[in-house]
């Protein structure tokens, strides 16, 4: 069974990971740009990450048959040096009509700050101005709760977005309710320790439903499993779920999303 | 779906997951020994950190349901306050450290 993984940060990963999920049914994925695990010291630096999202992965993914798409931004967590991060933000629209691109992402809160939420509200306004889908970065742990909220009133603080066209990630049994309740699509990330597990994903979409929700590995350069969402995929069939659901989950919802970009133009 | 039931029956998840969470708990009950056996270990010896799990398995007993979402919430800042930089924070650490702990 064919399927989508919506938030996979392959930079980090090896071509061998491209090859397992390849061979898993993987036959897309989205990544959005995050914090490569230190502040960069120069703008140059996003000029080059940016050029590996659009060009180098894209080829990489090709050789195994996966179609590869990104999105763009500066991180919530080095979003909270304004100055530099109005110069990272000024280069985007550089690489935006490029023909993987689906949108703004993955921007929101790291520690909840003025500063991250400035940088958020503009990076909005930058989807806004081209039209574009958003991806956005729920906090870590304690912080998660308070920075869903922020996030979502500043959304709507903006008043020209549509919750239907912005993923909220790393949602958790105390965010995805409010999530979907307001409009918004929801994404259940399957990674280690701070995040769901595939058991919790999987009550989740009992609990909450099928409408609105995806799950993704955000495999990444920590301990992070590339795999995580066929896993997740065995873990709803174990419990006998219909593989029409388990395929509306991989495939048909985050396919329904990223089809609001006109760049996205995976086969059905 | 919209029952919010698990497909599996009663006695299917115990058979699937019980020895899974019996050594979950087991990991745990390890855990907070060890915080016991710790050198320095005294009364007065406490962490913000342990002192919110500690109040999370109260929650995992207490007959109510939504456990995980309840004990999330325990771990969650409920503040309202937004400060101006992160510059000098630490990352995530899990849990709320009140002014007075």
């Amino acid at each position: 069974m064919k399927y989508i993984e919506p938030h996979g940060h392959m930079v980090s990963r090896t071509t061998a990971d491209y090859q397992s999920m390849a061979l898993a049914g993987c036959v897309a994925i989205s990544e959005p740009a995050f914090w490569a695990g230190y502040d960069r010291s120069a703008v140059q630096g996003f000029h080059d990450y940016f050029s590996q999202l659009t060009q180098y992965e894209p080829a990489r993914a090709a050789k195994f048959g996966i179609e590869h798409y990104c999105w763009l931004c500066i991180n919530p967590k080095e979003g909270d040096d304004p100055g530099f991060a109005r110069e990272v933000i000024s280069i985007i629209p550089e690489f935006i009509s490029h023909t993987n691109v689906l949108g703004i992402g993955e921007i929101g809160l790291n520690k909840n700050t003025k500063n991250e939420l400035a940088i958020f509200e503009e990076q909005v306004a930058l989807a806004v101005k081209y039209d574009q889908l958003i991806l956005v970065h729920t906090p870590h742990l304690e912080d998660k709760l308070k920075g869903t909220r922020l996030i979502m009133d500043a959304i709507e603080a903006n008043g020209n977005v549509s919750p239907g066209r912005v993923l909220i990630d790393h949602v958790e049994e105390h965010t995805v309710k409010e999530v979907i309740d307001r409009g918004y699509w929801a994404g259940m990330t399957l990674y280690p320790d701070t995040k769901c597990t595939a058991q919790r994903a999987a009550d989740i979409i009992e609990m909450y439903g099928t409408q609105q929700i995806w799950m993704n590995s955000a495999c990444d350069w920590g301990i992070s499993d590339p795999l995580a969402v066929p896993k997740a995929r065995m873990e709803l069939k174990h419990r006998g779920h219909s593989e029409d659901i388990i395929h509306k989950l991989t495939f048909d919802n985050p396919f329904t999303f990223l089809s609001q970009s006109s760049n996205f133009t995976l086969a059905e | 779906m919209s029952d919010s039931s698990c497909p599996l029956d009663y006695s299917a998840i115990v058979e699937s997951y019980f020895l899974e969470h019996r050594a979950k708990l087991i990991d745990l009950a390890a855990f907070l020994d060890r915080l016991d056996r710790a050198h320095d270990s005294s009364a007065s010896n406490t962490d913000f950190r342990i002192n919110s799990l500690r109040q999370a398995i109260a929650v995992l007993n207490d007959g109510e349901g939504e456990r995980a979402r309840r004990v999330l919430e325990l771990f969650s800042d409920m503040s309202i306050d937004i400060p101006q930089s992160a510059e000098g924070m630490k990352g995530a650490l899990g849990a709320v450290q009140e002014p007075s702990e």
